[in-house]
């Protein structure tokens, strides 16, 4: 049994087929990147995963269940985080309140929450915000709150949506040492990413797409060489 | 941080207030105080936490004041059974209503909410074997005096207020910000955002049904037009928020405070500082100014409400700090 699936998933909007039947497999302890130019479909896949989009037909297996067409809370509570590629922080609440609402998934009372809340944002390291309303926190904050909000309901599998994308250097091998840390944490990672400097160096495998669908997957050096990949993203002339 | 003693100083005032003040008139006045602390309170649930507008307040509040009625007019039961089961029936309302529009998004609740206050008021004019129709409902008052209703409307705006801040501090006040904040956000992190926008309308119906039942017992008369206003109280709740400070969880209490002063302001004529004029200089235009003013009440209320938009968009109690900045030159401690 295979600890994550995603079977010929395929997603319609009106007469635009966003995704078209992908499929790829996750092992447990996998980072797995999914890579693919603007407009792809690698967002869409990420909400029918998480249940922002019922997929138009398709199978979505975690360990062995089937969760596709199910609500995002319901998801979330099987196991499965994730983070946006726009951020949603919740604005006018602090740092430390909006993982205290996340750790609330697991956690019923109020002291386990706070507790739970306090060790992810040490773990993520947001101390020294973690009294700021998350409104004032500059990008490289938000998209760190996002990874500590998804990882405060102890997920098993972690969806991240272009987590360094509009980090400066520094910031984006931060974020690099942070999803490593998330890894040997236990915790599964599936990382969309643009910037290849970042998914290059930490995926185990990579998946990429090109039009909604499967264009190459391998190793990320299979992939940097394949025909295919390269086409896409540079076009035929440097292929 | 210091705890704060305010909450509690202010409640010892208001038990102490009969004692001293005997007067009916302010006893009268208290209670309407109380009244919209509570209608204000429960509004601000569910639009200040929970960002789910309501503009139909009124329903739940006319739904509350017919339930002790009917009872008593239908099975001679007590109203103050029908206190006990107004925020219950409320809330009942509620339930299918927020089923129906909070899956949806956007204004949809809003709209709907609109909708259900002018639709109770008209089912509760037309069925008239049922409610009376216009004729409305009387009964007697069990008290002759205020100073019992004081009490009672005290300590239920007290609850309510202790309710909602016990709410806020924990689990589901949470997740009522989560929601106004971010809906998605809050979805992606575990909370049925359907299930606490329905949570947060009960909450906020069955205070607002209490409130309706108590005016029903206080007042002992009530119609359609009046218990499902939409500018008497679908409205007005939206104002005593907005002065007070939507989303904090004393500022209705202090909105309300200020509605039904700058109401009785206007409606006694400034405190009938015209008709005393008017009589001592025997100047008829003073005694007609005094007619105009009584009547300009909506009119305070929509330049009070202009006013605090435009310099204390969180309200009084929001704004608080910025208040004690420029009007005391005090800088905030922290």
């Amino acid at each position: 049994m295979a600890f994550f699936r995603v079977e010929k998933l395929v997603k319609k909007f009106g007469g635009l087929t966003a995704v078209n039947g992908v499929s790829f497999e996750v092992e447990q302890g996998q980072i797995f990147g999914l890579i693919g130019p603007n407009g792809s479909g690698k967002t869409t896949t990420f909400n029918m995963i998480s249940g922002f989009y019922p997929p138009t037909s398709g199978r979505v297996l975690f360990r062995g269940k089937e969760i596709q067409g199910r609500k995002p809370h319901t998801v979330c509570r099987l196991g499965i985080g994730r983070t946006f590629q726009v951020v949603k922080p919740l604005g006018r609440m602090t740092v430390l309140d909006n993982v205290i609402a996340a750790a609330f998934s697991r956690e019923s009372s109020m002291r386990g929450a706070r507790e739970q809340a306090e060790r992810t944002i040490d773990f993520c390291g947001l101390v020294p915000v973690s009294g700021v309303l998350a409104k004032s926190l500059p990008i490289a904050g938000r998209k760190r709150l996002e990874i500590a909000r998804a990882m405060a309901t102890r997920p098993e599998l972690l969806l991240l949506d272009e987590t360094a994308a509009g980090l400066n250097p520094t910031e984006s091998v931060e974020a690099v040492e942070l999803i490593r840390k998330i890894r040997e944490n236990g915790t599964t990672v599936v990382i969309i990413e643009h910037i290849m400097r970042v998914i290059m160096t930490i995926s185990d495998r990579i998946h990429a797409i090109n039009f909604g669908q499967t264009i190459a997957e391998g190793t990320p050096k299979e992939v940097a060489a394949n025909q295919a990949v390269i086409e896409a993203y540079l076009g035929t002339d440097y292929a | 941080m210091k705890k704060n003693w305010l909450p509690l100083i202010l409640l010892a005032v208001l038990l102490a207030f009969p004692l001293v003040v005997t007067s009916d008139y302010f006893l009268h006045l208290m209670i309407l105080f109380f009244l919209w602390v509570m209608i204000g309170s429960s509004w601000n649930v569910l639009a200040g936490f929970t960002g789910q507008v309501s503009f139909g307040h009124a329903a739940f509040f006319g739904a509350g004041a017919y339930t002790a009625g009917l009872l008593f007019q239908h099975l001679q039961l007590s109203p103050w059974w029908g206190m006990a089961l107004g925020g219950v029936v409320a809330m009942l309302l509620g339930l299918p209503f927020g089923a129906i529009c909070f899956p949806l998004r956007g204004a949809y609740f809003a709209l709907a909410s609109l909708a259900l206050g002018e639709g109770m008021r008209h089912i509760a004019t037309i069925s008239e074997s049922f409610t009376g129709g216009m004729m409305g409902i009387m009964i007697m008052p069990t008290f002759v005096s205020k100073i019992p209703y004081y009490y009672i409307a005290l300590a239920l705006s007290a609850l309510t207020v202790l309710s909602v801040r016990f709410v806020i501090h924990s689990k589901p006040g949470y997740y009522f910000l989560s929601i106004r904040e971010d809906q998605d956000a809050a979805e992606s992190f575990g909370i049925d955002t359907t299930l606490y926008k329905n949570v947060s309308l009960a909450i906020s119906s069955f205070w607002t049904g209490m409130a309706g039942a108590l005016y029903m017992n206080y007042m002992g008369f009530i119609d359609p037009h009046v218990v499902f206003s939409l500018h008497d109280y679908s409205v007005m709740a939206i104002l005593v928020a907005i002065v007070g400070g939507v989303g904090t969880i004393y500022g209705p209490a202090v909105g309300a405070f200020i509605m039904v002063a700058v109401q009785e302001f206007f409606r006694s004529g400034f405190f009938g500082l015209f008709d005393y004029i008017g009589k001592t200089t025997g100047s008829a235009s003073f005694v007609s100014a005094a007619e105009v003013v009584r009547q300009a009440h909506v009119l305070g209320f929509g330049i009070l409400v202009v006013v605090v938009i435009l310099w204390l968009p969180n309200g009084i109690v929001g704004d608080w700090p910025k208040i004690r900045r420029n009007l005391f030159r005090i800088q905030p401690t922290r």
